[in-house]
């Protein structure tokens, strides 16, 4: 048995539970974390989250993430906040910075990356007046800090996260002036989507932003339509009148850890861009390194907590505290979860993305 | 017969034509012999509550957890569970009595309604359809922050009305 901890860099639904399974089975665990506080994304969802029972839905977000550390606090986990793992050596050694302030290195027998995602950007002229932000970043203010970005609001992207966004931005009390989307059909579920349409907000497919203005911070907005080619076309320009714009235009993995750790990577558009491979156990391609959540590709909470069960599961078994029947046993389990989440028209996508990164993890 | 417009993936939200071709929507008839439970989720996705918080069985997802839920409405009692329950405010409750329809829905904004209140009803894409009256709100603690707003307007209205204008914060 090792004395060295697993360690889990990231506090998240995939890394809390990842800690919890690892604590459950008996295995020394640390969990780190940069934020004051853990839950990762799901302490800014303050909507009743999609999917089944077992993963919580009809829950809020926020509460499911105060759940999960209920949980890990019970089990006694070693979760260290405000530190931020800013290295990690080929010798499993992992760098953390706490508080900004005092710096030092943790060996670990096994590393679960659990960093999430970044939000991507769109730039276009004005992009970096005060007022344009990213949805993300729109949902921290209004969720964490309580304080209204502004009154009226433009959302670029019509996916889930941009249609979610929106709807929590119109409960704080702003104005939703319109969702445009590039594509020739929205992205978002229909019913995130039929709660914005319900309040009035109208959505412009084919239509992408062309610019923005104003003085000391965004005044204004100009949609423009789009062809086939997604190239604007003349003549279609309007301008709205704004204060804010959200760009929902997307998330990729954060793989510099993952990188750092010598874990191969590939490119999945469908899973949000560059991703480290990973096997059936999430294990990456440094066998002693897991990749789970959004950081192995961007999915939802409830996948992202099915992904570090299993991690935990099969590093703990990998360090002798789960027999092969129970390790067997419980990753059998999680990933009939993890199937029966990604069917349907959204989730076959995935699948089928998941399934690709498989095979080539595989044929390596 | 013509294909009906198809809206939910171009304006968010789908047409009545959508919503009768996907058959979960009751019919004028059964609207006007009881109250009768309205589910507008027609997108397969990995979602569940509504069978998990019915108390009767009446709501069916099943496995896979992306199945589109089916309603038996024999055993549905119209209680109302599964209004707060849904993540994606997707039920209401409909009933026709003569001149005047009501309805049952979830309400997420500020500031809440109060009974009495005189608001306009609205479609699938906000528009106002007609007048309507608050008449009750249920704030019970299991509803987790989900109000459930009741509201009588003029039934000719009933299958087109599913919630109301939002006021000024
Ligand atoms: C608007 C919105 C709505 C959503 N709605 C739903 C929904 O209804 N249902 C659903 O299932 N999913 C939903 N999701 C998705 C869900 O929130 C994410 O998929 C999920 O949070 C991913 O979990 P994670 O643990 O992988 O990452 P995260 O939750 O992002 O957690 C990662 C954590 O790691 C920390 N971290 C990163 N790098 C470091 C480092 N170097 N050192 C230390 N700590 C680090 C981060 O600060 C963060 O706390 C939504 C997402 C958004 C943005
Ligand atoms: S109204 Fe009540 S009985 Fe009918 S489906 Fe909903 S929870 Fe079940
Ligand atoms: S709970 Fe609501 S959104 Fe989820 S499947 Fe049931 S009706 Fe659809």
């Amino acid at each position: 048995m090792a004395d060295k901890p697993v360690v889990v860099v990231g506090a998240g639904p995939a890394g809390l539970c990842a800690a919890i399974e690892l604590k459950k089975a008996g295995a020394p665990v640390v969990l780190l974390d940069e934020n004051d506080k853990p839950g990762g994304q799901l302490f800014k969802q303050i909507h009743k989250f999609f999917g089944s029972r077992e993963h919580k839905a009809g829950t809020r977000g926020f509460d499911i993430g105060t759940g999960l550390l209920d949980e890990s606090l019970r089990l006694g986990i070693d979760v260290r906040l405000k530190t931020e793992v800013v290295g990690v050596d080929p010798g499993l050694r992992v760098w953390a910075v706490e508080d900004r302030g005092r710096s030092y290195l943790l060996e670990a027998s096994r590393l679960v990356i659990a960093t999430g995602a970044t939000e991507n950007a769109l730039s276009f002229p004005g992009w970096t007046l005060p007022g344009v932000m990213t949805a993300g970043c729109a949902q921290t203010l209004v969720n964490v800090y309580r304080v209204l970005p502004g009154k009226r609001v433009l959302i670029i992207g019509s996916g889930n996260v941009g249609v979610i966004v929106g709807y929590q931005l119109m409960q704080a009390g702003a104005e939703v002036v319109g969702v445009v989307e590039a594509a020739p059909t929205l992205g978002g579920y229909g019913v995130h989507t039929a709660k914005l349409a319900r309040a009035g907000v109208p959505f412009h497919v084919r239509t992408t932003v062309a610019r923005a203005e104003g003085g000391e911070s965004l005044e204004r907005a100009t949609i423009v339509g789009l062809d086939d080619s997604f190239k604007p076309l003349p003549g279609t320009e309007r301008t709205l009148e704004v204060d804010t714009i959200c760009l929902a235009v997307g998330l990729t993995p954060s793989v510099e850890l993952p990188s750092l750790a010598g874990c191969a990577t590939t490119y999945v558009p469908e899973l949000g861009g560059r991703m480290p491979l990973h096997d059936e156990y999430m294990r990456s391609s440094v066998e002693e390194v897991y990749v789970v959540g959004d950081t192995a590709g961007v999915e939802e909470a409830s996948t992202a907590m099915e992904e570090g069960r299993l991690a935990g599961i099969h590093a703990a078994w990998s360090l002798g505290y789960l027999d092969d029947a129970a390790m067997e046993a419980g990753a059998a389990e999680t990933r009939r979860r993890l199937d029966a989440l990604r069917q349907g028209v959204f989730g076959k996508k995935r699948f089928d993305a998941k399934s690709r990164v498989l095979e080539e993890s595989h044929n390596r | 017969m013509n294909v009906p417009e198809r809206t939910l993936k171009t304006k968010g939200a789908p047409s009545l034509g959508e919503l009768e071709a996907a058959g979960m929507l009751p019919g004028l008839e059964d609207l006007k012999a009881r109250a009768c439970l309205c589910i507008e989720c027609v997108e397969e996705i990995p979602c569940n509550p509504c069978e998990t918080s019915c108390p009767r069985g009446a709501i069916r997802v099943g496995s896979p957890i992306t199945n589109l839920p089916a309603l038996d409405r024999d055993k549905c009692t119209a209680c109302g569970l599964c209004i707060p329950a849904c993540p994606g405010i997707a039920i209401t409750i409909k009933r026709v009595e003569g001149e005047k329809a009501t309805i049952r829905f979830p309400w997420e904004y500020l500031p809440r309604p109060e009974a009495g209140d005189e608001v306009r009803m609205v479609d699938r894409l906000g528009r106002v359809v007609c007048p309507g009256r608050v008449t009750g709100v249920n704030e019970a603690a299991r509803n987790d922050r989900t109000a459930v707003v009741t509201a009588e307007f003029a039934s000719e209205h009933v299958l087109s009305v599913v919630s109301m204008q939002r006021g000024p914060r």
